[in-house]
């Protein structure tokens, strides 16, 4: 690790000054960050602790939820607000990283995470993502947690949150602060696939800050859940993770959110499964034919094909338990 | 020598924690250290506070084989704080690297040449003044390389499998007999490499006392060993070399040799002038210290319609480096375990680019059992009998590889007590047909044996006028609780409570005592234990004019005496020359697996052991739990991935490498037949630190198949194995 300087600005716009020199980088709780410079996987000159920032608060809204971005992966799963009127994004949460790890990661680093790509971390291995033109180590590697949706060529890796794909399903919005002033844009827009730039991971620009993530009052509190398949019940990677929300009335689906993590550069919003719950009953067989629909255009790789049938499988029993079936 | 400081507070921390344990032995006495252990007072070797002390950080190859081309160090050397950067360029003559009549093929030598022979093998060693400096100046060491064509994928070279020359085909009647029998199985298993991957990262600190002497607190399973290896390679008096480790963090076989980093931190100590600590990172420790080789077997399994054995044959190619050929005996369960009057074993090694591999828990019987067991329930489905009854059909009454009579074995105790506990009644032998909640459920058994062994070992046993007695010799305790299990067993002794006696180990400076490892060391040590009490007593008989006493501090003082000691050597037994001794366990696990998600949960565990007479219960029922656990980690999680492209481990990381987290296990229940054995030494006890992980495997693979009817020959079961 080389050496570098660390400030801890007390105004959010001394941080907004500071984060607009090249070499910096924001740190909050650091649960990734500091391994990835541990591993030389990034080496900033300057780090801007915005720890003490009045960025904590969890509240409700006239329209929903607006949670501060320096709010704790832990205190958010835990707010009875959060518990009452979203209570997939407190399940995503909860299925995430370990106690200990949520307990640091706050919900704005939580967005910020990088992929856990092995290819990303080994710096002797080639990687776009970290050393853009190096090449792909995963496209012929070993690829078993990679994407099955959205990748290019130059990258197939996956983004690693849970929380990112309930907030994904929630219509959740991004409230980013720069020099200029507020802007907000739907969660959904934030992340970005990767394309030709894979070392950009989100729209986030160099010189701003998210400062809150508002989730719009919904009638999904009753008929949420959040299914995360993994290689062992905590402290794993999802091979793949859903998000679904139901709004149900008399047995009848009104609105459905879909989202799904462990298969895609971003958390991946399956619009078209949704817009095929709409109006259809609660039963296994429109769930499963939801879950067909979701997967066109998934494409595998050596190592994760078995992706194509568990994404499907994992949808169909997400959508099973939020709807009370099982 | 550790200063008396530190060594009075480490005795007064100690004796606290006994005065805690006021529980009677017969209830189980709790472990002797565990105070210390949880407070965070028992010091592990990288936690010595020595004066002058330098930290070294080690550089890998990142290339698998080929050879050094350039090695650019200035830039480290000039870095901030570092003291060296030692290379093959200019490491210091390491005398015991050049003696004559060299093998072919030996332990890696560090920084001897230019040579790689596998991806992560040190090329540098960077000693600074602070840790960080010194981290930081091993991102500076650059090196070239001539790359040459290397082979890490076991698969793809299973036709260059030889057989070592340590290792011998084994036949007893027929070869091949299976292939002729009415009812036959043939399949294949594959095992993969397994990282020992002890909590406790290895660490070494080096210090030279003299030209001669040598000081190392250090991550060893055998201060002895160690003691002799560093001797031997730097050409002192062994007496010279004093080896320290009161405490070891986990070991399972990863620290039973002395490896080339701890020859590297003393090397390191002699360049620098000054004491160098040395600890391995998470990411040396899958390349640095061993693990359990990746290991394709094949077994044919042939019987009557009635379920008897007409055949075993039992082939396994495990893998090892190219400079070194590492054995184990994964075949040799096969000629062990069942009445069959035919049975065949061949065992090979391809030889990679990897690191050598060395005993981990179990070695080569877990891996062994791991497909026996398996097909052992492959081939009670052939004949649809119940997988316990297949074994009882097949049961040993002698040991058939020596046909000489067991010293002890209630095996079909043990299998009742488990099937018991697990509620085996409850199985259908029609796999995928239990379901609870929308769970499959199903249950599975595999058997475990090794051999139980008493070596020799010298116990000093110390009663001091207050009435505290002090055993004293050099074992270590990796963790199963051998200082308790040896105050149990004083305590029964000298009929005194367990807080007045003090256990002092892992000091090269004692008496000497084996190597911590192949489980032998409760019925080594505990005799010699036994055997030093006895004496002792025997002593203060005489010193009373022949009357017998338990009131010691009565008799000291009476007779003026501040102390009265004896040193004890204790032999195994020659009559164990009659019998075969093993240790044995069987395991049951009851599985819930998602049938859409192919996620599995192990919902029971239950474990019996047959290990003698139980000197310890309490760290023994934590020994098997944990060694139940360590077993279904091998089972569901574990596996060293390498991207043969380039020779690399890509998960080399404790995000990326899984092992068991609490979730995962359920109350897991540790059984004992508890008979002692009556020959093996006086407690009549057997170890058990093996028999805790062999056999579990294939328990969970077994109880996957009767929940879901998908018989998984390759380990780890993962979902996407079951969807």
């Amino acid at each position: 690790m080389k050496q570098f300087q660390y400030i801890r600005p007390s105004t959010q716009q001394s941080v907004l000054e500071a984060i607009n020199k090249p070499g910096t980088k924001i740190i909050a709780g650091g649960t990734n960050l500091v391994d990835l410079m541990k591993r030389g996987v990034t080496a900033p000159d300057k780090l801007v602790d915005i720890n003490h920032l009045p960025l904590k608060s969890i509240a409700s809204t006239k329209t929903g939820l607006h949670i501060g971005a320096l709010a704790l992966n832990s205190v958010v799963s835990e707010n009875s607000l959060v518990i009452e009127k979203q209570p997939l994004l407190s399940m995503a949460l909860k299925a995430g990283a370990s106690p200990q790890l949520r307990n640091m990661a706050t919900v704005g680093g939580n967005m910020m995470q990088r992929t856990r790509c092995t290819y990303f971390y080994d710096i002797t291995m080639p990687c776009n993502k970290r050393e853009p033109g190096s090449g792909c180590g995963a496209m012929e590697g070993y690829n078993r947690m990679h994407a099955i949706f959205g990748a290019s060529q130059q990258c197939i890796a996956v983004h690693p949150s849970d929380m990112c794909v309930g907030l994904a399903a929630l219509d959740a919005v991004v409230v980013i602060a720069g020099r200029r002033g507020e802007r907000r844009i739907p969660f959904t827009e934030f992340h970005r696939l990767p394309e030709d730039h894979p070392e950009m991971d989100n729209h986030l620009a160099k010189d701003e800050l998210i400062i809150a993530v508002e989730i719009p009052d919904n009638n999904f509190a009753k008929n949420s859940y959040y299914l995360k398949v993994r290689d062992r019940q905590s402290y794993a990677f999802a091979l793949v993770s859903v998000a679904a929300a139901l709004d149900i009335s008399n047995g009848v689906i009104k609105q459905a959110r879909l989202a799904m993590g462990g298969v895609a550069h971003k958390p991946w919003r399956l619009l078209d499964a949704e817009k095929a719950l709409i109006g259809k009953t609660v039963s296994e067989e429109s769930f499963k034919q939801a879950a067909l629909i979701a997967m066109q255009g998934a494409k595998a790789y050596e190592y994760n094909s078995f992706k194509l049938k568990l994404a499907p499988a994992t949808i169909t029993e997400a959508l099973k338990h939020a709807s009370g079936l099982v | 020598m550790i200063s008396l400081e530190i060594l009075d507070l480490e005795i007064s921390m100690f004796m606290e924690s006994k005065t805690l344990n006021k529980r009677p032995v017969e209830d189980g006495l709790s472990r002797v250290d565990g105070r210390l252990k949880v407070t965070g007072a028992a010091k592990y070797s990288a936690e010595y506070n020595i004066k002058g002390v330098t930290y070294g950080v080690l550089v890998g190859s990142t290339v698998t084989k080929g050879t050094i081309k350039a090695l650019d160090t200035k830039r480290a050397e000039r870095a901030p704080g570092v003291l060296a950067v030692i290379t093959y360029l200019n490491c210091p003559n390491i005398p015991g690297y050049h003696t004559d009549n060299q093998p072919a093929k030996g332990p890696l030598k560090i920084f001897i040449d230019d040579k790689i022979y596998f991806n992560g093998q040190p090329i540098a060693l960077v000693i600074a003044d602070t840790f960080e400096r010194a981290l930081f100046a091993s991102s500076l060491v650059k090196a070239e390389y001539n790359k040459e064509q290397h082979q890490t994928d076991l698969k793809s070279n299973l036709s260059n499998a030889v057989t070592p020359g340590k290792a011998k085909d084994y036949t007893r009647g027929q070869e091949d007999a299976y292939k002729s029998a009415p009812i036959k199985i043939e399949q294949e298993y594959v095992l993969p490499t397994e990282v020992h991957n002890p909590m406790e990262l290895h660490a070494i600190i080096a210090r030279w006392d003299a030209d001669d002497k040598i000081t190392v607190w250090d991550k060893t399973q055998g201060v002895k060993s160690t003691q002799r290896s560093i001797a031997q390679a730097f050409k002192v008096p062994i007496e010279n070399v004093q080896v320290t480790a009161p405490f070891v963090g986990g070991a399972f076989g990863a620290a039973l040799r002395t490896w080339p980093h701890e020859i590297a931190a003393v090397a390191a100590a002699k360049v620098v002038k000054r004491p160098v600590k040395l600890v391995l990172s998470r990411a040396d420790m899958f390349t640095s210290v061993g693990y359990r080789p990746q290991t394709w077997q094949k077994i044919g399994l042939g019987a009557t319609a009635d379920g008897k054995l007409m055949g075993i044959t039992h082939e396994a190619s495990g893998q090892t480096s190219v400079y070194e050929d590492f054995t184990e005996g994964a075949v040799n369960i096969s000629q062990l375990m069942y009445a069959s009057p035919n049975v065949n074993t061949r065992y090979k090694l391809v030889s990679l680019n990897v690191n050598t591999p060395t005993p981990m828990r179990g070695p080569g019987e877990a891996t062994g059992a791991w497909a026996l067991e398996s097909a052992m329930d492959e081939l009670s489905y052939e004949l649809n009998i119940d997988p316990i009854e297949l074994r009882l059909r097949n049961h040993a009454d002698n040991d058939p590889l020596s046909g000489k009579p067991y010293s002890s074995k209630f095996l079909k105790e043990a299998y009742q007590l488990g099937a018991d506990k697990i509620g085996w009644s409850e199985r259908n032998q029609k796999p995928g047909s239990v379901t609870k909640d929308g769970w499959l459920v199903g249950y599975g058994m595999g058997t475990g044996m090794f051999g139980a062994y008493r070596s020799n070992a010298t116990v000093t046993a110390r009663m001091m006028a207050d009435g505290t007695l002090i055993l004293q010799t050099a074992v270590t305790d990796i963790g199963p609780g051998t200082g308790t299990a040896m105050v149990s067993i004083a305590s029964e002794r000298m009929g005194i409570p367990a807080n007045k006696i003090r256990f002092d180990m892992g000091d090269s400076s004692l008496p000497p005592s084996p190597t911590q490892g192949g489980s032998q060391i409760t019925s080594t040590v505990g005799s010699a234990v036994y055997d030093a009490c006895n004496e002792l007593k025997d002593k203060f008989k005489q010193v009373n004019g022949g009357t017998d006493s338990t009131d010691y501090v009565q008799v000291l003082k009476q007779h003026n005496l501040s102390q009265l000691e004896v040193t004890t050597l204790s032999k195994g037994g020659s009559e164990m020359g009659n019998y075969a001794a093993y240790s044995w366990s069987v395991h049951f696990i009851q599985v819930h697996v998602n049938p859409a998600t192919g996620v599995v949960r192990v919902n029971k565990a239950v474990s019996v052991a047959d290990a003698g007479h139980i000197v310890s219960p309490k760290t023994a029922a934590s020994q098997i739990k944990g060694g139940s656990i360590m077993g279904i980690g091998m089972a569901l999680m574990e596996e060293a991935v390498i991207d043969h492209r380039y020779g690399r481990l890509v998960n080399n990381n404790f995000a990326d490498y899984h092992v068991p987290i609490q979730a995962d296990i359920p109350q897991v229940e540790a059984l004992f037949v508890n008979k002692p054995d009556p020959h093996l030494n006086p407690m009549g006890a057997k170890g058990m630190g093996e028999i805790a992980t062999i056999g579990v495997a294939a328990a969970v693979a077994n109880a996957v198949y009767n929940a879901t009817g998908k018989r998984i020959r390759e380990l780890p079961i993962t979902p996407d194995k079951l969807i």
